[in-house]
């Protein structure tokens, strides 16, 4: 996030989109409420009529996909009706003019008929927007999880750029992290394009500097990301062999399930460390019993890059050891140095060491959590707000996007949108929810969100099995007749193992990130 | 109820007098609030400091030099040069006479501290003024739901007073409006929508209105199952182990068994809200299916339990070996969103310092 939580209350306009608040992030979405309370407009962008839609002052329910053609619109109707802040833009930004001529085709009744919802509440949005002193986007994997995540991503930020959004309390662009310490993997580096704190790996200083830290040369080019090393695994040229996987049940969450297993079944070496013997366990040749939370000592980045610690309060089970002291362990035993570490303070400690944005802080500094970063010496009291005097990288960059369709589209053989996502009760693949006591009163299993209409048309009844298939394999799953879902578009969550949803999924991934088109998918349902 | 409190211009320095001193105080701030930042520990039942002050249990009076009747601390404005005392005979005695009155109604003053995070308030304040005394024994108010079935939140209303604090978290913090106030009078009764279960309302089981509760009527139904578990109830700061806003919460843990989880009020994400993950989904770690021992894939094709010694021997010579035959880049590492730093941090040194490569990511993609 750009800015911090608690600058939520203070938005004038709040833009959510591709965002289920106060589903998977429900204690942010208290202070979205707030705002609203106070007297914030707000417009939602999402397929499925939410709890935030109901509270919306514009809902769009915009076609899955079709988020760049709306954002275009949006910046059509800005720059058409004056409502551009050309003080920031030529202070702060460069390639503005471009983009401003850029959007002058896009109108809202183009963009009209590829969302799927009036031109006038496109036109309503982006006034709204435009007017709003300040407003604040607020994102999650709805813009993310498609092959055009990346241009759905960098048309927010020109909505901001344009109308001057940044660096203001109660503004900015935010993504809502969507797992604990998702931001702390990156923090650490474990990307393959970054070393820690997002010093890139093909900057040849970067390169040296971490080859002396470790004491063995690294390559200087980038990795490849975990999509093309499945893709990879066990293939004769440039193959993948041996695996390491820390936490991640990788055959349930990753999409196309079936290619996803034969993958890892293709590894020489599959090495898993869980706390649970997971699906992704099952196929490891050595699986390490890891400590959990509550039982290990570690520090966590949330959404909004504030660092903050965890703390053991009971003693493992048996002989469950901490996920770092197995890693080194494993990296001692086959000669790597440098892995002496024997306690999680000297391992973050390190990571400050060498990780610019955490030169400031140490594990003693972080222990009130009240640093968020970058955190540039000792004594500097943290960055709440990005962006405040100037960007990263100088000026703020316009990027000219275009609209695509997603990978997959609609068609005779599979006519109804399929989109994915998660339930406020449970999490992920259930392996920790599943095993809460109390959990399944709320949510005892997994249903298929059907509009009426279209469980009329499909001679459905609520609880009616049906079967549900994509390009890639089909699935069995009741249905929930819902007004949540709309026309010709249906919903469920990936977290119940007897309904293997990312069977289905896979039909693109993003060309820069390589992040999947998850909340897209095109299907046909059969009654049973 | 619907409002929220306005941000208070801090500029303006004013000073008043408080229990003989001179204090200062900035604009808009409450006598309750210039009380509390000079520790005068006035006493209160229907107070929360994140929530608009309501004024309903009379404990937080306060004499005013000019003012005839006691006024309610939480709800007036402090002024310039006002005379406040905030602990007199009359106010004492005041004080003791509500808290007899409040505790004639309720079955139970004594509650496990296991209900919530404010359940002691009442049983701390009939302890300090000693007002167990039974002088108006008499009818009891608010009748418990037992038919609610709901694992998570206890709804024992024999207990209520009427402070309607878990009504108005509901609404002024969660912004859900799942509880509301039937009848008027001693017939008060806290209820859902038409008196129907939690789960057929606008609850999602924050479980806010249970840590809001001063006196046990609503508790923690989930942590109330260790309530005959001996030993002392340990309170263990830590993060919640869900989304990435990172809540702050205290582990309550009875010796080596973790129990629940309280919301910190003073969490710089989540300043005391949670979410029904957060608060009563914990239990996993402790669950049964936890794995306690390496698993080793033996020639018979299954996993079988072994010794540390072996299984990182056997880990660390399946890399060396993936390395010797194709090459250092046929290694990956994926790394764990869920797992805290250091995991991530050695998982990136093992496949940059082990293998030279970038060959790493975490479970982002997906």
């Amino acid at each position: 996030m750009s800015n911090p939580l608690r600058d939520m209350e203070h938005p004038d306009v709040i833009f959510a989109i591709g965002t289920n608040m106060t589903e998977c992030h429900p204690v942010a979405a208290t202070r979205l409420k707030k705002a609203l309370a106070r007297g914030a407009r707000m417009i939602v962008a999402d397929p499925r009529k939410i709890r935030l839609a109901s509270l919306a002052d514009v809902y769009l329910p915009i076609r899955v996909g079709s988020d760049v053609a709306l954002l275009l619109a949006m910046a059509h109707v800005i720059e058409r009706d004056g409502l551009v802040n050309w003080e920031f833009i030529e202070a702060r930004t460069a390639g503005g003019d471009d983009f401003l001529t850029h959007v002058k085709q896009f109108t809202p009744e183009w963009a009209a008929g590829i969302c799927e919802v009036p031109a006038a509440d496109i036109e309503r949005a982006a006034r709204l927007y435009g007017e709003g002193a300040p407003s604040a986007i607020y994102y999650t994997l709805g813009i993310t999880e498609h092959i055009c995540g990346v241009d759905n991503v960098k048309s927010l930020c020109n909505l901001a750029l344009m109308t001057g959004n940044l660096g203001v309390e109660g503004g900015g662009i935010n993504p809502m992290r969507g797992q604990n310490n998702i931001q702390g993997a990156g923090d650490c580096g474990a990307i393959p394009n970054n070393y820690p704190g997002f010093q890139p790996v093909d900057d040849p200083g970067n390169c040296a500097k971490f080859s002396t830290a470790y004491g063995r040369e690294i390559d200087c080019e980038r990795g490849i990301t975990k999509v093309t090393a499945l893709d990879r695994c066990g293939m004769d040229e440039d193959g993948i062999h041996a695996m390491l996987i820390d936490g991640e049940n990788t055959v349930v969450t990753d999409p196309d399930k079936n290619h996803c297993e034969h993958a890892l079944k293709s590894l020489d070496h599959l090495v898993v460390i869980d706390i649970f013997l997971t699906d992704t366990a099952e196929l490891a040749d050595v699986v390490f019993p890891a400590t959990a939370w509550g039982e290990t000592d570690g520090v966590q980045t949330n959404t909004e890059r504030r660092v903050q610690r965890l703390r053991q309060a009971v003693r493992p089970p048996g002989e469950a050891r901490p996920d770092w002291w197995i890693i080194s362990q494993i990296a001692t035993r086959m000669g790597v140095p440098g892995f002496e570490f024997a306690e999680a303070k000297e391992v973050f400690n390190e990571l400050c060491g060498l990780s610019p944005i955490y030169a400031g802080l140490d594990w003693d500094r972080i222990a009130d959590g009240e640093y968020q970063w970058p955190v540039p010496e000792a004594g500097h009291p943290g960055t709440p707000r990005l962006h405040e005097k100037e960007f990263t990288n100088g000026r703020g960059l316009f990027s000219i996007i275009g609209y695509r369709d997603p990978a997959e589209v609609i068609s005779e053989e599979f006519p109804v949108w399929l989109t994915t996502g998660r339930r406020l009760q449970s999490y992920h693949t259930r392996t920790q929810t599943g095993r809460s006591a109390g959990i399944e009163y709320l949510l005892p299993n997994e249903t298929l969100e059907v509009n009426p209409d279209d469980a009329a048309a499909w001679g459905l009844e609520n609880g009616a099995m049906v079967r549900m298939s994509s390009a890639r394999g089909s699935i069995e799953i009741p249905v929930k007749v819902t007004g949540m879902s709309p026309k010709g578009t249906v919903f469920t969550s990936f977290s119940f193992a007897n309904v293997p949803v990312n069977v289905l999924t896979g039909s693109g991934y993003d060309p820069v990130t390589q992040t999947a088109e998850l909340k897209v998918c095109p299907v046909r349902i059969e009654a049973l | 109820m619907t409002g929220l409190r306005e941000q208070r211009p801090a500029d303006r320095v004013l000073e008043m007098t408080l229990d003989g001193e001179p204090v200062k105080f900035t604009e808009g701030e409450t006598i309750y609030e210039v009380a509390e930042r000079h520790r005068k520990d006035v006493p209160t039942l229907c107070y929360d400091p994140r929530l608009e002050a309501f004024g309903a249990c009379r404990l937080c009076v306060v004499e005013v030099e000019g003012v005839r009747n006691p006024v309610a601390s939480c709800t007036t404005p402090a002024t310039d040069g006002m005379i406040v005392k905030t602990r007199t005979a009359i106010l004492e005695k005041h004080r003791k006479t509500l808290l007899e009155l409040v505790v004639s109604e309720n079955r139970n003053v004594e509650v496990d501290e296991l209900s919530g995070y404010a359940s002691q308030e009442l049983t701390e304040l009939v302890d300090r003024y000693e007002a167990r005394t039974g002088r108006f024994a008499g009818k009891q108010s608010g009748t418990t739901n037992d038919a609610d079935r709901n694992p998570f939140i206890l709804r024992d209303y024999d207990n209520c007073i009427s402070c309607y604090r878990c009504v108005r978290v509901c609404a002024e913090q969660e912004g859900d409006y799942a509880i509301s106030v039937m009848n008027r009078g001693f017939a008060t009764q806290i209820t859902a929508e038409f008196g129907r279960d939690l789960r057929d309302s606008q609850c999602t089981f924050c479980g806010q209105c249970v840590q809001t509760c001063p006196t046990g009527a609503l508790g923690d139904k989930k942590a109330l199952r260790d309530a005959e578990t001996p030993g002392e109830v340990r309170k263990t700061r830590s993060i919640c182990p869900y989304c990435g806003v990172g809540c702050s919460v205290d582990l309550l843990t009875k010796g080596e068994k973790l129990v629940g989880v309280l919301p910190a009020m003073d969490g710089p994400a989540n300043e005391g809200a949670l979410c029904v993950k957060g608060q009563y989904a914990f239990d996993f770690v402790q669950n049964a299916d936890r794995l306690g021992k390496p698993l080793i894939r033996r020639d018979d094709g299954e996993l079988h339990e072994c010794e540390w010694d072996e299984a990182l021997d056997f880990a660390a010579n399946g890399f060396k070996e993936a390395i010797a035959k194709h090459g250092r880049r046929s290694v990956y590492g994926v790394a764990s969103g869920r797992a805290p730093h250091e995991a991530a941090y050695t998982m990136q040194k093992f496949i940059r310092a082990g293998c030279g490569t970038n060959y790493i990511d975490n479970c982002s993609r997906a």
